[in-house]
């Protein structure tokens, strides 16, 4: 799995590391998404999806 | 007649507390950009499908511009928290609203709300001792799910603890769109604005607090790239509003839903794991979740296959978009376990919730810290006698009677 993230499209919202913590995190000074495993481990695979899924600004993609 | 051939009055009542209103099927399958007449008179549509209510509030063509001359008025004297021209201060679109968005965004990071766990687990404790003190039945909503988010935003602004009753007030009645005057809602607000400069001003002369609204005069004036000393006063007043009033009716409609059915609560003291998922999942099926998002129009547009003119007012109500069956398995069912829950109760795009990791991990944090204490917690009437609060834009439950 590749994941991708477009900081222009982020809000801030902070979903996807609330779910997967271990792959996203935000900017202490803005709140935009920091992606810090781009191919994380199958482990991770359902949460990166659901991130995905449930991500306010659409500003996630995988690719698998 | 059917749901397609007549203007509705709106908001639709809803004949059961934690139920949707009947109308609302009716309008995804058979007329999904409806007229509605709203409580001012004005006409707009209502939109209930999931796509179309995702896109529209993604689009920024359907602006919240809701002060422009031909837009509709939502109550008949103009009040309420969307017509204020106070909600005009905070840049609404473009590099400046995405400038204040960031300004403001990251004091509600995920991380930050983590590290403000115990905090509010610990206030969660003490109202739950304070209720539990005062003996069964108690009011879960007044105990412990109206006081639960003041003392959390207070904190976060820097609002002394002993303010935190006034803000409830005020906040309560600069949502009200029925309820209250306009007189009284404009009293309210002077008084807010009032309380709001005089703390700006404290804080000015006492530099170094660690609070929202000091860091904000702390980055400086527009020209340093920070925000001016009426927009700081605004974006107070706003995060006290926002961040109060949805959360607070929330933890009452969760616990209520959850215990309407007490093998949720059991399924849920017995794998504490479906926390986060459930309390996705109330969210999602929150029925009385308010008046809905409205936007206005300023260009033609297109939405559900229909040709919208320029001026036109929608309203988006999201709870309905959230019974969607074609967005959702099983729509009207409640699954503690569904995942994903691409729900719509924080909105959708730029303008999605702010607050949305703070309102998560409150909600939460109280659920847990209930199962924990509580375990035996139920309500003491049918679920269908709970009533709902009336004349809010954030819906709620008046009273949440419980016993342990």
């Amino acid at each position: 799995m590749k994941v991708i993230v477009d900081e222009d499209k982020c809000c801030g919202a902070g979903s996807c590391v609330l779910l997967a913590p271990e792959v996203f995190d935000q900017r202490e000074d803005d709140g935009i998404v920091i992606l810090l495993n781009a191919e994380p481990g199958a482990d991770q695979h359902d949460v990166v999806r659901e991130a995905v899924a449930v991500c306010p600004g659409a500003a996630i993609e995988v690719s698998e | 007649m059917s749901v397609n051939d007549q203007v509705l009055s709106y908001p639709i009542p809803s004949e059961t507390p934690l139920d949707p209103p009947k109308e609302w099927a009716e309008l995804r399958s058979g007329c999904p950009v409806a007229h509605v007449k709203l409580p001012s008179g004005d006409g707009a549509r209502l939109l209930t499908r999931y796509d179309d209510v995702k896109q529209v509030l993604a689009d920024p063509r359907f602006t919240r511009q809701l002060t422009a001359p031909d837009a509709a008025r939502l109550t008949a004297d103009g009040g309420g928290v969307f017509n204020s021209d106070l909600a005009q201060i905070i840049p609404d679109s473009g590099d400046g609203h995405v400038h204040w968005r960031r300004l403001v965004g990251r004091w509600f990071t995920a991380k930050r709300m983590a590290a403000l766990r115990p905090q509010m687990a610990r206030i969660a404790e003490d109202l739950i001792d304070d209720m539990v003190k005062s003996g069964a039945p108690g009011d879960l909503r007044a105990s412990l799910g109206f006081p639960l988010p003041v003392y959390v935003i207070c904190d976060m602004l820097g609002v002394p603890a002993e303010d935190r009753e006034k803000f409830s007030y005020w906040s309560d009645t600069l949502l009200n769109l029925t309820r209250y005057g306009k007189e009284e809602i404009d009293a309210a607000q002077a008084e807010f604005f009032q309380y709001m400069s005089d703390l700006l001003e404290d804080k000015r002369a006492n530099p170094g607090g660690e609070d929202i609204l000091s860091e904000l005069l702390a980055a400086g004036g527009p020209e340093e790239g920070g925000l001016s000393d009426l927009q700081i006063l605004v974006t107070g007043m706003a995060l006290l509003v926002a961040g109060h009033e949805t959360t607070a009716n929330m933890i009452g409609k969760m616990v209520g839903m959850l215990l309407a059915d007490r093998t949720r609560w059991e399924a849920l003291l017995a794998d504490p794991s479906l926390i986060r998922t459930t309390v996705e999942e109330t969210l999602r099926l929150d029925a009385n979740s308010g008046f809905g998002l409205p936007r206005y129009l300023p260009v033609e547009a297109e939405i559900g296959g229909e040709l919208l003119a320029k001026g036109t007012t929608v309203i988006c109500s999201m709870a309905s978009a959230n019974r969607d069956e074609s967005a959702f398995d099983g729509a009207a069912e409640m699954d503690l376990s569904r995942s994903p829950n691409a729900h719509l109760s924080f909105g959708s795009g730029a303008h999605s919730c702010l607050g949305q990791s703070l309102a998560r991990t409150e909600l939460q944090v109280v659920l847990e810290v209930l199962l924990r204490k509580l375990p035996t917690l139920e309500l003491t009437v049918p679920a269908e006698e709970l009533e709902r609060v009336e004349g809010l834009a954030v819906g709620g439950l008046r009273t949440v009677p419980v016993r342990w």
